[in-house]
């Protein structure tokens, strides 16, 4: 077991370089001149703008701005923004932000789902399980950014119970309108998928031995049907915790939250090279981590799923 | 550089919002009774975060420009009613030629930390500011004084060799001499720019920190700068000019999408607006009733033409280009496509503008296909019989670029279509490098309203804002005329007869010219906009609780 973490983490690094160097190239493949876009619709001087680039390494060959961009990496500085600031403060900002946001939306779609998809598994073909099957549908056929603006002319412009737009980025009880926003999706997913191994799940034989060994309902429900059911589930729930950090763009845009969806969106739009490798540097060990523990979690769930 | 976003896609979810909930109309209309004001109350303000550190010098865009603004005062200013030119801490500036310039500054003016304001604040600020190592965005602002070339050497020419130019000296703690390379008539305009503001002692010993936490010589001064969130300014109560603020500070609140800040404007969360969405633009004056505002702003969006390519070059193709202008129906235009949020126009300066003068473009500005017709062919054509419009595809340009077209084509039969570049970066590089097939989206916002602006800086041979490299002797020397005036009159009067050798030329169609459309919250009362589409930030006042 530990040496199979140990293995997983050391093929981290590898991972690591080659995403940084991609982006790196994206970025730097992006259209355009970011340091003559600071003058807009009026004309750049030329000595000032070969200045501003030196100033920001601009004028250097790629190679050699990726090369001093992952040595300074190694001591943990992740360089500076267009702007003069050091990107670590700006991703200490929209981190928490973030965190909160999505932290918050898992929560709800992990409690909801996994509930949804149990009641409905196990009512098949009656009319909660057609309910429930109506609405995810309905959720997932809706674009996000619908589904954010219908919530907040009905709870904030219509009903009144919060203010349309998150006024303090931190504060838990604003961020709870664009939290089910965002979970609301995933939420979907989630009871779908846990509905249909349920039912699989349902006509195994273990679940029929222990019927007929006289089990309580609950315990066959909770130890039997659901371990075995929620493998599929964790998988999903794994790789959306990393969707989720990674920002979101549409709905903290329309809910003005300051985390890390528009952070991003105003780097790429800046052509902030050092921003947006700082941001997907951080979100893929993100990826990482919760894809390592998904699938330390399958073995939790299945015994017979081992590693050496 | 006002970025537009445009969020099409955004109509539609907005359409189906509404029809969800019962959309309330405005309200307070007719009664323009003035509420009790709290002379303390703070406002908040759509704002976006600034690009650069909070130095005089580096604020280009909105986001920054107007946190400065409002941080520091500088010799002159415009009044926000007039446009006219004002003296701030200037007591009187003097010239007889023009060219040589010395000015009196005000006593009794301290910055926000209770140093004195000085001829030396000044002088050093500029020469700090015009330096190219200090790496300020407006550093070529100032290019007109004397030894500017020492501290800013071209591209390519090497170092700053010294870090004072010759032509700026502080004769004592009242007195500025400046001398400048050429006379320039309007310079006292310039000098209301933004980048022309003292600074403390302070400053140099840490210019990055104090961009930061700046202090300035304004009538409000720095409280907090929460990095993508907000910039907080409180009322200086040591303030000496005649702008007293009559509110207790302001919140630059940062959106990313314009609309969130409607919805708040909308839900009095946020106090005052900046620009309307343009998926909103439709309703904002039903919502907000006689809290809307629809005025000028000092703006212009024309199509420049590609004057250094041959086939555009050739003198009877004057005639072609007013063809095309008077092919394009901007009544129609500016009323559907762009929802009445710019005004056709009549002329290459904006109105509002010291030296605007009506109907300068005259017929060629008028709808007439038939005489477009007609004058296209008696021009020899369009090059290659047919035309393109170069613009950025990130700015909301598309539709109005694509009505234009249609508007030519319906009228003469000749080939136009959009030429979108997928961002603005894109679009620049292929004008700077002088490489658009034939014509081009050009926009111009005012940097001081004086006609001189509009015309010079854009037209004028080798000028820096020049994209299609048009060259005429005729209106260069109008302008040189013009600069060596010594009234402002005389200068916006041969600035004029530059202008009209523009309506002989047309090296650029003018569309329509900017508009503020924006509103305020139940929550503040005597908002007016300047023609920079600012609040007049001082004057605001926020009614009691």
């Amino acid at each position: 077991m530990g040496r199979y973490v140990a293995r997983r983490l050391l093929q981290m690094i590898p991972v690591f370089l080659g995403t940084t160097l991609l982006i790196f190239l994206m970025v730097y493949a992006l259209p355009g001149d970011p340091v003559r876009a600071m003058w807009g619709d009026k004309a750049a001087d030329p000595a000032q703008l070969a200045a501003i680039k030196h100033q920001l390494g601009l004028d250097q060959p790629l190679w050699k701005q990726y090369w001093d961009y992952i040595s300074n990496l190694a001591h943990f500085d992740f360089g500076m923004t267009m702007s003069g600031r050091k990107v670590t403060d700006v991703m200490s900002e929209a981190l928490p932000v973030t965190v909160r946001l999505s932290l918050m939306a898992f929560g709800i779609e992990v409690v909801l789902g996994i509930l949804l998809g149990v009641l409905s598994g196990l009512r098949r073909n009656k009319l909660m399980d057609k309910l429930v099957l109506v609405i995810t549908l309905l959720v997932i056929s809706v674009p996000i950014f619908v589904l954010a603006y219908v919530f907040q002319a009905v709870f904030a412009d219509g009903l009144g119970w919060v203010k349309p737009t998150v006024q303090d980025s931190m504060d838990l009880g604003q961020l709870m309108l664009p939290a089910i926003v965002l979970g609301s999706l995933s939420l979907a997913y989630v009871a779908r998928l846990s509905r249909t191994s349920i039912v699989e799940n349902l006509r195994a034989d273990y679940i029929r031995t222990a019927v007929a060994k006289g089990l309580p309902r609950r315990r066959i429900i909770v130890r039997h049907l659901l371990r075995n059911s929620l493998i599929p589930v964790v998988t999903f729930l794994g790789t959306d915790l990393g969707t989720l950090m990674g920002g979101a763009i549409v709905t903290e845009g329309i809910f003005n939250v300051q985390g890390v969806g528009n952070a991003l969106y105003r780097a790429i739009n800046g052509k902030e090279g050092a921003t947006v490798v700082g941001f997907v540097t951080v979100l893929v060990v993100v990826y990482l981590l919760s894809s390592l523990i998904v699938d330390l979690l399958y073995a939790v769930l299945d015994p017979r799923i081992r590693y050496a | 550089m006002r970025g537009a976003t445009s969020a099409k896609w955004v109509a539609g979810a907005a359409i189906i919002a509404l029809g969800a909930t019962a959309c309330g109309g405005g309200d307070g209309k007719g009664s323009d009774a003035k509420a009790a004001v709290d002379a303390n109350g703070v406002y908040s303000y759509q704002s976006s975060e600034p690009q650069h550190p909070l130095q005089p010098a580096n604020a280009m865009e909105v986001g920054g420009g107007r946190i400065v603004k409002n941080l520091f005062r500088g010799l002159t200013d415009y009044d926000p009613a007039t446009g006219k030119l004002r003296n701030q801490m200037a007591e009187k500036i003097e010239t007889t030629d023009s060219q040589h310039y010395k000015i009196t500054i005000k006593s009794g003016w301290t910055f926000h930390d209770g140093t004195p304001v000085t001829a030396a604040s000044f002088v050093d600020s500029w020469n700090w500011s015009a330096n190219t190592k200090n790496n300020q965005v407006n550093s070529n602002w100032f290019s007109d004084i004397a030894g500017y070339t020492d501290v800013h050497p071209e591209k390519g020419k090497g170092d700053p060799t010294t870090d004072k130019m010759s032509g700026l000296k502080a004769i004592d703690d009242k007195t500025i001499q400046i001398d400048l390379t050429a006379p320039v008539s309007y310079f006292p305009y310039k000098l209301g720019y933004t980048a022309f503001s003292p600074l403390p002692k302070a400053f140099f010993t840490d210019p990055k920190k104090f961009g930061e936490a700046p202090v300035g010589n304004g009538p409000y001064q720095f409280v907090s700068w929460e990095h993508n969130k907000a910039v907080t300014l409180k009322a200086y109560a040591g303030y000496k000019g005649e702008d007293k603020p009559k509110n207790g500070g302001i919140v630059f609140k940062n959106y990313t999408q314009a609309e969130a800040a409607y919805k708040e404007l909308t839900s009095d969360t946020l106090d005052v607006l900046d620009q309307v969405d343009p998926t909103d633009l439709p309703k904002y004056k039903a919502d907000l009733g006689n809290r809307a505002v629809d005025q000028p702003q000092g703006g212009i969006t024309s199509i420049a033409f590609a004057m250094y390519d041959a086939a555009w070059k050739a003198p009877e193709k004057a005639k072609v280009r007013q063809g095309l202008s008077m092919a394009i129906d901007r009544d129609t235009i500016t009323k559907t496509v762009l929802q009445g949020s710019r005004q056709p126009a009549d002329g290459w300066v904006a109105p509002g503008v010291a030296g605007y003068k009506q109907g300068t473009c005259g017929e060629a500005c008028t709808f007439n296909p038939a005489k477009a017709k007609e004058l296209i062919a008696a021009g020899g054509g369009v090059p290659n019989n047919k035309v393109t419009i170069l613009y950025n595809a990130d700015g909301g340009h598309k539709e109005w670029v694509d009505a234009v077209c249609n508007s030519i084509r319906q009228a003469t039969g000749i080939e136009c279509s959009g030429d979108p570049k997928p961002d603005f970066k894109t679009a620049r590089d292929l004008i700077d490098g002088h490489k658009v097939p034939s014509m081009m989206r050009s926009a111009w916002q005012q940097d001081y309203p004086l006609n001189a602006n509009f015309l010079r800086d854009i037209y004028g041979t080798g000028a820096s804002a020049n994209d299609s490299l048009y060259s005429s002797p005729e209106f260069d020397k109008f302008s040189k005329d013009a600069d060596k005036a010594t009234n402002v009159e005389q200068t916006t009067a041969l600035y004029q007869q530059a202008e009209a050798v523009l309506a002989k030329d047309m090296p650029s169609i003018p569309l329509w010219y900017y508009k503020t459309n924006a509103g305020w919250s139940n929550n503040v009362q005597s908002v007016k906009y300047d023609s920079f589409g600012d609040p007049v930030f001082t004057q605001v006042e926020v009614k009691k609780k």
